[in-house]
């Protein structure tokens, strides 16, 4: 009987195909987000409000991960330039998106002739924070009637982002959100973050966080030349 | 079903390794594993007999060594363990923390015969 000393992180075969990933992306100068959040933050909604504004602007695809259906490649499919829809039910891993799956989609997408790749994760606010895809930034969306709590629940999500987005604005006058709490808290953990509040409802923020989206575009694009 | 793609990464690492002497079978697996991780030893158990059958591991035990989270306070740099979800720096009641243990997720070394 010998011992073995080995030493090597387990979530290291996903972060060498998400290196991989961000690499091809970089190589057709594609800037990508991964959208993470609980289900019925708005995920959906940020994208369709996002590629409405930034549509004369740029063009996207879009990776939909969901555990089953295409409902959400269904309602963005018209407003995109290509759209993959990946369904996790069956895979190793159901409730995250993982960097191979994204691998694979990112063989499927028409890389030449985009500028902005949104994947939209399958919503949960644990398993996605632990595998990287090959995105630029990652972003958070919480609404407001999910309750201002999340960020002392779930650390680890809030703590990698480098975007929260507070959904659903104009619920506050109905529900018990404290935003200067959680932004408290989320900043506590995180305090290079950039915060949008916004409403995919009515607009308001959206324009703010296109600007903010755009700029990270054109500093991506200027490092990469 | 978050443990089962990890389980794989388990699996090929040490079997991968095994290849570089010689080994006849992989007793034991240690495993390091941080509370804020989010895996869950008993899952990785589950997973592990089922996808290491007819392997060179089949039949090994898992060893965890859990880390606790710890955490240092940005205002006072007061190091400590949160107890639950209260994460409140205990000197001076900051927020403001930095997480400096507890994601680990690394396979420490393998018992081989």
């Amino acid at each position: 009987m010998s011992k073995i000393k080995i030493v090597q992180n387990i979530l290291e075969a996903n972060d060498a195909i998400a290196g991989q990933n961000r690499r091809l992306l970089d190589k057709y100068k594609v800037f990508s987000i991964n959208i993470m959040s609980s289900p019925g933050a708005g995920k959906t909604s940020l994208i369709l409000q996002t590629l409405a504004r930034l549509k004369d602007k740029l063009k996207a695809a879009i990776i939909e991960g969901d555990v089953a259906s295409t409902i959400d490649a269904e309602k963005v499919k018209d407003h995109a330039t290509a759209v993959v829809q990946i369904n996790t039910r069956n895979m190793p891993e159901s409730c995250s998106l993982i960097a191979n799956m994204i691998d694979s989609a990112l063989k499927n997408l028409p890389l030449e002739e985009i500028d902005l790749l949104l994947i939209e994760n399958v919503g949960n606010l644990i398993c996605p924070s632990e595998f990287a895809l090959g995105e630029h930034k990652r972003v958070v969306i919480s609404s407001l009637p999910e309750g201002d709590d999340k960020p002392i629940k779930y650390p680890m999500i809030f703590e990698g982002a480098d975007a929260v987005i507070i959904n659903k604005l104009d619920l506050l006058p109905y529900v018990d959100f404290d935003i200067p709490a959680f932004r408290r808290a989320v900043k506590g953990l995180n305090p290079r973050v950039e915060f949008f509040e916004i409403s995919c409802k009515t607009g308001k923020g959206i324009e703010t966080w296109c600007s903010w989206l755009l700029n990270e575009i054109k500093a991506n694009s200027q490092k990469l030349i | 079903m978050h443990e089962l793609s990890i389980t794989q990464s388990i699996v090929d690492v040490i079997s991968k390794k095994s290849q570089e002497g010689q080994v006849s079978r992989i007793t034991q697996v240690n495993l390091v594993i941080g509370e804020l991780s989010g895996f869950v030893p008993d899952c990785i158990k589950f997973y592990f007999d089922f996808l290491s059958k007819d392997t060179i591991a089949e039949g090994a035990v898992l060893n965890f060594q859990l880390i606790p989270a710890r955490l240092r306070c940005r205002d006072c740099s007061t190091i400590f363990s949160p107890q639950g979800r209260d994460w409140t720096c205990p000197e001076c009641h900051s927020l403001s923390l930095e997480i400096i243990g507890g994601r680990e997720l690394y396979i420490e070394s393998m018992e081989v015969e």
